[in-house]
């Protein structure tokens, strides 16, 4: 009796999870179509978002979720490489629980925090310090000049990749350091009794070995970025305009839809398009989640 | 039991301990609003005054204008507060009575090297301007003719606006709106707008700290936020031709020459023709259904504000508000008996 009672208490559980994640998918369609039928498939790609005239395109959120996100990926990635390859190669052993468990903190700290400390302490250093001096430097550059020109404001769409980059930085650091101890010592050994270098065990043997769940994790950290909210807000400019400078404002879905939901109205054209783009975040989500399982079931094949 | 009632279950156990030992005082009447954020000061100081003195408890939220126009629709609140007015076909629509309730203004604030509090002189056509993107230099000579005596340097100007919807950024362009038929064309009015030019930061914080920390920034706030956070405002040309700096009298004259006959008392105090009138000044608005489900919290509601416009306008003046002329708030009374009767 008790193991039926189990059994379908554990079923419910994931029905629970699956019901619920449909019925938001269906919920935020629905709420949405408004907005698809009035503009069609335009909706994705137009960059226009004008709330006067009632014109609404998800084509500036769109890309600004895009950019930021992947430029906080690889400004993560490498970082938190080191990070994992430093705690488990490197550090003396005295250090690497403090410095483990600093790097776990910074995914403790609310992202709300993340944004105040990037709108009053990251953004006006960047402003000040860093982006003038890249905009007369490698912004008078021929063809990639045009990603760094523009008013040195420190918001901006490169700001808000670097305060994410920090923010996803320990999940990923974590993920590769758990896998990377996971690797047998009887391998990294056998390769240092051949002669191979710390960094040729690194890149053959501990890589190849924990090269599905290290993708796992850039994964997750990527699913993290596209959805932040707090943080990114205070920090990209909020313009719904698209800017050739990734020193330019710019606009995510999600600071998007934080922003203007509370000025919409029920049954208004403008509260359809907050819940479409909604919609195509959680689309967005899932291919990253998609793309990630492919690359993964590869990389297991071969 | 629905949600609301469990709610406000739940809203009088916690008033309890406050209650009880004033006796007299338990049978309470509670109102809910929720609304606008410009409004919230004034409205929460004027609840805690009102509570003293009337027995009326009032639970304002400000949520924003647009979120509380929804509550007031869907009659979750007992009034809805918004910046923006309501036309009166809207009105009509969802059966709301619409009245102002006190005014605030608005301020430019700027942060160039070298020019003070209340120095730099501006007109409206070149606000516009410079929001419209179409001038991007402190020393543009269309600036310095308006300024002689000051040394203005050759920066880059950084517009700044309210990233989040906001009935702050309704009066601003209604303003820019006003004196520049190409922001009228091409941008418009609303809470928020597509902005041609500059970055977004949100809530007036986030304006004033972006102002604050970049060269050659202009942004704007409200007048209270303004004083309180010591920032450095400008004076602009108003109607008339004369440059105003922002006072209580400049606002206050700017309110005196408002028309307030219009339906639904949506008065428009931007660029009034008066001498020394501020040109951006706005009144900030009530709904409160013509079919109340409950008459008696209906009856509180205007109580409570009958109450604020006879005792309230030192607290608001406290506030860097501007209490409505008292023709006015006649005129908002016989909309009310006109409305529910004595």
């Amino acid at each position: 009796m008790g193991d039926v009672i189990f059994e379908w208490a554990c079923k419910g559980a994931g029905l629970f999870v699956l019901v619920l994640l449909g019925a938001i998918i269906v919920e935020l369609f629905i709420a949405g179509l408004p907005a698809f039928r009035a503009f069609g498939l335009a909706f994705i790609t137009s960059a226009d978002w004008d709330p006067v005239q009632e014109v609404f395109g998800a084509g500036v959120s769109i890309y600004g979720t895009l950019v930021t996100s992947i430029l906080a990926i690889l400004l993560a990635v490498p970082l938190a490489f080191g990070v994992a390859f430093f705690l488990t190669e490197l550090a003396p052993p005295w250090m690497r629980r403090p410095v483990g468990t600093a790097v776990e903190l910074l995914a403790a700290v609310p992202s709300i925090i993340y944004g105040m400390w990037g709108f009053f302490i990251i953004a006006p250093a960047f402003g000040t310090y860093i982006q003038p001096t890249i905009i007369d430097t490698v912004g008078e550059l021929p063809v990639i000049g045009a990603l760094f020109q523009g008013p040195p404001f420190g918001t901006g769409l490169f700001t808000a990749a670097f305060i994410l980059a920090i923010m996803i930085l320990p999940f990923i650091a974590a993920t590769m350091r758990d896998v990377f101890e996971q690797v047998p010592p009887v391998y990294k050994e056998s390769a240092y009794g051949l002669g191979a270098t710390t960094w040729e065990v690194m890149k053959g043997v501990v890589l190849p070995y924990t090269r599905i769940s290290v993708v796992g994790g850039v994964m997750l950290g990527l699913g993290r970025a596209l959805g932040e909210t707090m943080a990114v807000t205070f920090v990209i400019g909020n313009a719904n305009r698209i800017s050739s400078s990734l020193f330019g404002p710019g606009n995510t879905i999600a600071s998007l839809v934080a922003l203007e939901f509370g000025e919409s109205e029920i049954g208004s054209l403008k509260l359809a398009s907050l819940l479409a783009l909604g919609f195509i975040l959680f689309v967005l989500s899932f291919i990253v989640l998609a793309i990630s399982r492919w690359l993964l079931r590869s990389r297991l094949k071969a | 039991m629905n949600r609301r009632t469990l709610l406000a279950a739940g809203a009088s156990l916690a008033a309890l301990p406050l209650i009880l030992p004033r006796g007299a005082a338990a049978q309470a009447a509670q109102i809910t609003g929720a609304g606008a954020t410009f409004p919230n000061p004034v409205y929460q100081k004027w609840a805690e005054a009102a509570r003293a003195a009337t027995g009326i408890q009032v639970n304002y939220q400000s949520v924003g204008s647009g979120a509380g126009i929804n509550q007031i629709r869907n009659r979750t609140v007992d009034f809805g507060a918004t910046d923006a007015p309501l036309k009166p076909e809207q009105l009509a629509e969802a059966n709301l009575l619409q009245f102002p309730t006190v005014m605030g203004s608005l301020v430019a604030i700027v942060n160039i090297p070298g020019i003070e509090n209340e120095q730099l002189r501006l007109t409206g056509e070149l606000l516009a301007d410079i929001y419209l993107g179409k001038i991007t230099r402190w020393n543009d000579p269309r600036i310095v003719d308006l300024n002689r005596g000051l040394t203005l340097p050759n920066l880059a100007i950084a517009p700044a606006y309210r990233a989040d919807g906001s009935g702050t950024t309704f009066v601003w362009v209604s303003y820019l709106a006003a004196v520049s038929p190409e922001w009228k064309e091409k941008v418009g009015v609303g809470t928020s707008v597509r902005f041609p030019a500059g970055t977004g930061a949100r809530g007036n914080e986030g304006v004033a700290g972006t102002v604050r920390q970049v060269r050659g920034a202009i942004g704007y706030v409200e007048n209270a936020y303004a004083i309180t956070n010591r920032l450095v405002t400008t004076q602009i040309r108003n109607k008339a031709g004369n440059f105003v700096k922002p006072s209580h009298e400049s606002f206050t004259a700017a309110a005196a020459a408002a028309d307030w006959s219009v339906p639904g008392f949506a008065a428009n105090i931007v660029d009034t023709p008066g001498p020394d009138a501020w040109p951006i000044v706005a009144p900030t608005f009530i709904l409160l259904p013509t079919n109340p489900t409950d008459p008696a919290r209906s009856a509180n509601v205007r109580r409570f504000f009958d109450w604020a416009f006879a005792n309230g306008d030192a607290l608001a003046k406290e506030l860097e508000y501007i209490p409505l002329p008292q023709a006015t708030k006649d005129a908002v009374r016989g909309a009310w008996r006109n409305q529910f009767g004595a």
